[in-house]
């Protein structure tokens, strides 16, 4: 039988197909929890007198609430509310009673929920992956199904460790011929969002195919991913290869016999003749470094262009919220604040391409820029290859790793009216904080435009500062 | 545990004619750092009612509806985007909606308000101008029949057959997985084999 990547992997994972009562019966392969999204779930199974079913296939992490900046002299970190500290206690206590892994604040394997999955080697081809988190979707760049779900669902995977699941449709989105230089999978993926638009691809798991998309190192696989969402898609999937396999070789959570692993991952890929119920088209080439305009992700266009007309009252008062007005060149925008980090573009690759920019430059007087690496690891790496020293140097902040601007609910935030360039995944209104304008664009974008001043093209400031 | 069932409410409609009304506009993330499901009705569209002050914008027709009367929210296109917090349906609860009305609404905000009893109704184009455009009039929302009724107009809508189920009789979703558990465990046990 043919068929694409999401069949494969939903076949591999289903305990009951869809029955003329009830939806597919789906097995959970890794369940990653995070302290926001999982305390009132844990209430329930306590409610109903339940266990978690499978600790062993659960991985908790701390990264929403916790404070990026250091512990203060008094050794205490500075939690942004006393609930704060609170929400990051209860998930101690419940993971603690559960026998659940805490990647707990002082663990060197800690970050941010998609970033750690990976890292351990725990994301892998072929799995079903959930988390009470709708970037989830980051995981299908290794070929696993993965997407967010409620906190009423983290509730019923961690009693049973399945879901209810209706099956979704399937996109084939198909990236024709290389990118050009300097342009990124963040750029690929607006790219995608602005095509979609915010629900074109509601109901769908897309698959990213074509050479620009194999050309992709995970950490652009995972960026690519991670946006599936935006353009409302339930998951983003990449067929694995050589690629992922040496990703995640030598990794502690990869399985003990990994060429056998290997061998039977190869199968996982979409049949030359398999069908999908819908499928786009995008020239890679004619990509160029995207940002966005307006107050949602699919609002976004290449940086040489200008701020289109409102199509109805809803955008216009989304430009109006901006400040922005159409015929406007989107590289006038004036910046008071740059964010690189989040789940989107907080790996090592997203901080080097911020340092390439970065290094022997200034960041504009003015404009704050805060570098937040996404996971241990990653500051490790960074501060191993000296990335850190460079930020410090241009001006910018370096910090602990965690969500932090991306959803500004630690106190990271920026102040009414700022504009901030971020290499997070949403604009919505207030999201980094209230009456915040955000611009979404790539890392290197955001390092352009901290030395800018204005929202800028990374490509005239390729190479060392003159 | 059951939750309360859903068959038929009639009551007013909220209009709020934006589209895109993402997650963080339903419930601005710094309300996310509860434990608890309880009392975000406050928090509700929070942004949109108070002043970046604190001040309660009592002009604002969130603020000036009366909540018992108005029971079905009207929204643009693609209502609960952004993120799968599941304190937006319980901000919209408490707050006292028991039903959502759009041409559009996206995926787990959609899944995760039929687990908590309120109502995603997806309509056309035509019957959404026509709610848009007379905020406050009486429908009826059947949920038995799967019809949207007010005025003359009888508009079918679909919601998915497990979900109604459970919604009409007031059964939850947990428990029918819990008696599942000899496939579950013979599954796991295939695999392990
Ligand atoms: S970085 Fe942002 S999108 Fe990613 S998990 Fe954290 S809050 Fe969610």
């Amino acid at each position: 039988m043919t068929g694409t990547l999401f069949e494969k992997v939903w076949d591999r994972n289903l305990v009951r197909p869809e029955q003329s009562d009830s939806p597919a019966i789906l097995h959970i392969g890794l369940h990653l929890v995070h302290e926001v999204t999982s305390p009132q779930a844990f209430q329930v199974l306590k409610e109903r007198g339940l266990k978690v079913r499978r600790p062993d296939l659960t991985l908790a992490t701390l990264d929403h609430s916790v404070p990026t900046l250091r512990a203060g002299a008094d050794g205490r970190l500075p939690y942004v509310t006393a609930q704060a500290e609170k929400q990051v206690e209860t998930l101690r206590a419940n993971a603690r009673e559960a026998g659940i892994e805490l990647l707990d604040l002082g663990d060197e394997r800690r970050g941010i929920v998609h970033l750690v999955g990976p890292e351990l080697g725990r994301t892998q081809p072929g799995l079903t992956i959930v988390c009470g988190d709708s970037h989830t979707s980051t995981h299908g760049a290794f070929g696993a199904l993965a997407f967010g779900i409620g906190t009423t669902e983290v509730g019923h995977v961690l009693a049973t460790q399945c879901l209810f699941q209706s099956k979704p449709k399937t996109m084939r989105v198909f990236f024709d011929g290389p990118v050009t230089p300097g342009v990124t999978a963040k750029d690929m993926a607006l790219a995608v969002i602005a095509k979609l638009g915010m629900e074109g691809g509601t109901g769908y798991v897309l698959e990213y195919q074509g050479e620009a998309v194999r050309a992709l190192s995970m950490e652009g696989r995972m960026t690519l991913c991670n946006l599936s969402i935006e353009a409302g898609a339930r998951a983003g999937m990449v067929a694995p290869d050589e690629t992922t396999f040496d990703y995640l070789r030598g990794r502690p959570g990869v399985p003990d016999d990994f060429d056998a692993a290997v061998a039977d991952w190869h199968a996982l890929r979409s049949d030359d003749d398999a069908t999908f119920d819908a499928e786009i088209v995008i020239d890679a080439g004619a990509i160029t470094p995207m940002v966005t305009f307006g107050v949602s992700p699919d609002e976004a266009g290449g940086i040489g262009g200008s701020v289109p007309a409102p199509a109805n009252d809803s955008q216009a008062a989304g430009l109006r919220y901006m400040g922005v007005t159409a015929g406007q060149n989107l590289s006038s925008m004036k910046v008071d604040r740059v964010f690189v980090g989040s789940c989107t573009n907080g790996r090592i690759e997203d901080l080097r391409a911020a340092a390439a920019i970065l290094r022997g430059r200034k960041v504009a007087d003015g404009v704050t820029a805060l570098i937040v690496p996404g996971s241990e690891g990653v500051k490790r790496q960074a501060e191993a290859e000296g990335l850190h020293e460079v930020f410090l140097a241009a001006g910018a902040e370096w910090r602990e790793p965690g969500c932090s601007m991306c959803i500004a609910m630690n106190g990271d935030k920026g102040a009414p009216g700022e504009v901030v360039v971020s290499t997070s995944n949403r604009n919505f209104r207030g999201r980094q904080g209230e009456g915040v304008r955000t611009v979404l664009a790539s890392p290197a974008t955001a390092a352009a435009s901290a030395v800018a001043g204005f929202v800028a093209d990374p490509r005239d400031y390729v190479g060392a500062a003159a | 545990m059951t939750f309360e069932p859903f068959r038929t409410l009639t009551s007013r409609t909220l209009v709020l004619p934006e589209e895109n009304i993402d997650t963080d506009q339903i419930i601005p993330a710094r309300f996310l750092t509860t434990t608890d499901k309880n009392g975000l009705g406050e928090a509700a569209f929070h942004d949109w009612r108070y002043g970046p002050d604190g001040v309660l914008d009592e002009g604002h027709i969130l603020n000036s509806t009366d909540t018992g009367s108005h029971q079905v929210l009207v929204a643009g296109d693609n209502f609960g985007c952004g993120s799968s917090r599941e304190h937006a349906p319980w901000a919209l609860l408490a707050y006292g909606l028991r039903a959502v009305i759009s041409t559009s609404i996206a995926d787990i905000f959609r899944s995760n308000s039929l687990k908590n009893g309120l109502l995603p109704v997806v309509v056309s184009p035509e019957v959404h101008k026509d709610l848009l455009e007379q905020p406050g009039r009486e429908v009826t929302i059947d949920l038995d029949a799967e019809e949207l009724r007010f005025g003359n107009h009888v508009v079918p809508f679909s919601t998915e057959p497990f979900a109604r189920r459970c919604l009409l009789e007031g059964n939850d979703p947990l428990g029918v997985l819990l008696n599942a558990m000899p496939e579950i465990e013979a599954f796991e046990e295939g695999r392990a084999a």
